[in-house]
């Protein structure tokens, strides 16, 4: 029997994260090339960067959930936000993370972990204060999709360029400068050159692919929205939960703020509030006026 | 998911298995010779209620469907959680003709394009003194049964639940991750 689903496949969004995942690629095969005409010993920094890397992938649930000051919680000591995870996971058939809760203000939600199997999905405080159960319903469904699409696995492989291209630069500056002063024959200037030009290089790569990598959060965030919002079957709550999460970010005093920047890319919304044109190029998250229109879209679908 | 899928970020919603509901009143069997256990002529089926005009058209559609066999009293209650429950109740407690009635609301969701939104179907077990309460809970997505015997608001007899689970390992595909054995406190079954 033929089970119908309501929901049209979202060919745009799919077709944008494609194109940016393959542009990223390329950017990634053209510095491994340059890089492997250019010095010999490239084997070094990869393996510096991509240890680094991979320890942050790896440990990913611990690191955040200490830095965000996240405890786990017992279906005993939490049994309202384990229902509500409970359902949602049946619904999806996906097995259930860990929960945990962040005893702060701020009123937000991330996932993290390095495979569904290790997930945790961590909320604040703030935020089981401030929402209505079918908001919280949606948020957490947002939530569960980052665990279901992997989200952490995929930034970390498309944020490893940027971090290797960045290391490339600050090392062949360094050994450029250094290498350049006091002698002066023709294999010295040669070598001059050449750490000037992956300099230059590195820095073009690093700022091509952090451009490509903060889009690709953006895409990533609307397909997490997209998701939840059909999981619950109601674009609505979450609409509404982003409403009022975003609207209340912006008036948090500024010294929460900064200490909960670097984990804007696996929050359900970023922690700086509104932002102006040019920042939405480098912002991880989608406008909140983007992510209301795609899920009145969703809505008008039902 | 495959690669692409993770790559894209989509996740495909997935859909209801709707065929091991028919294999309960043979384990229904089971439960009697071993336990005591005896139908109490309840079941329920539970989803999550999409917005829009199409739910509400799915919800009168199934009224309708159900008002034509006289012998099934049928209510529709939402809980606290936002889902709505579906309850038939057969005075004659007869069980095959309850699971017939559980599968057509079962259908008609899955038909209206709530497959998707299929959480559960929940079917209610008494003992004759009418002392200990069980549901065995359905979950449609992984065509698995597990059962859940609350004895207050927040306590499940796991005791009897797993021996459940020892009895009921030939009839039916009983859940094997203890982890999606989730409670259902509050629910109108058992």
């Amino acid at each position: 029997m033929p089970t119908r689903t309501r929901f049209a496949p979202d060919r745009q969004l799919s077709v944008r994260m494609g194109l940016t995942v393959f542009l990223l690629g390329l950017v990634y095969v053209a510095f491994v090339a340059v890089l492997i005409v250019l010095i010999k010993s490239v084997v070094l920094i990869v393996l510096i960067a991509g240890g680094l890397l991979f320890a942050q992938y790896w440990f990913s649930d611990r690191i955040a959930l200490y830095a965000m000051g996240g405890k786990e919680v017992s279906p005993a000591q939490a049994p309202a936000l384990h229902a509500v995870i409970d359902r949602l996971c049946a619904l999806a058939d996906m097995p259930k993370p860990r929960v945990a809760v962040a005893d702060i203000d701020l009123p937000n939600a991330f996932a993290t972990g390095r495979s569904p199997k290790r997930a945790v999905v961590c909320v604040t405080t703030g935020l089981l204060r401030r929402l209505e159960p079918e908001e919280l319903d949606g948020v957490l469904a947002h939530e569960l999709s980052h665990v279901a699409h992997r989200d952490v696995a995929v930034m970390t492989v498309a944020s490893f360029l940027g971090v290797l291209a960045g290391l490339v630069a600050r090392v062949a500056l360094y050994s450029g400068m250094l290498g350049g002063r006091g002698r002066r024959n023709n294999q010295d200037n040669n070598f001059v050159l050449v750490a000037l030009v992956v300099t230059v290089v590195s820095a073009v790569v690093y700022t091509v692919s952090f451009l490509l990598i903060r889009a690709l959060s953006r895409y990533r965030e609307l397909a997490a929205d997209r998701a939840g919002a059909i999981l619950t079957g109601s674009p609505a709550a979450l609409a509404s939960a982003l409403t009022k999460v975003s609207g209340q970010i912006a008036t948090i005093p500024t010294r929460d703020l900064r200490a909960a920047q670097a984990f804007n890319a696996f929050f359900f919304a970023p922690a700086l509030g509104a932002q102006v044109s040019l920042a939405t190029l480098l912002s991880t998250h989608p406008s909140l006026q983007q992510r209301l229109d795609r899920l009145a879209d969703l809505s008008r679908q039902l | 998911m495959g690669l692409l899928d993770v790559l894209l970020g989509r996740s495909r919603p997935v859909k209801p298995n709707l065929d091991v509901l028919f294999a309960i009143p043979s384990a229904a069997q089971t439960l009697q010779a071993a336990l005591d256990l005896q139908p109490t002529g309840t079941g329920s089926v539970c989803f999550k209620s999409a917005e829009g005009a199409a739910a509400a058209a799915a919800q009168t559609d199934l009224t309708a469907l159900l008002a034509l066999d006289p012998a099934t009293r049928v209510v529709v209650t939402r809980d606290e959680y936002g889902y709505t429950w579906v309850t038939c109740t057969r005075p004659d407690a007869d069980l095959p003709a309850l699971v017939t009635d559980l599968h057509a609301v079962n259908t008609t969701l899955a038909d209206a394009g709530f497959g998707p939104a299929l959480l559960c179907t929940v079917i209610g077990f008494t003992t004759t003194d009418r002392g200990r309460r069980l549901g065995l809970v359905y979950l449609f997505k992984r065509g698995t049964v597990y059962p859940f015997a609350p004895t207050g608001a927040q306590t499940r007899d796991t005791a009897l639940e797993l021996q459940i689970r020892a009895e009921l390992g030939a009839d039916i595909p009983v859940e094997p991750d203890l982890a999606r054995w989730f409670p259902i406190w509050g629910a109108p079954v058992p």
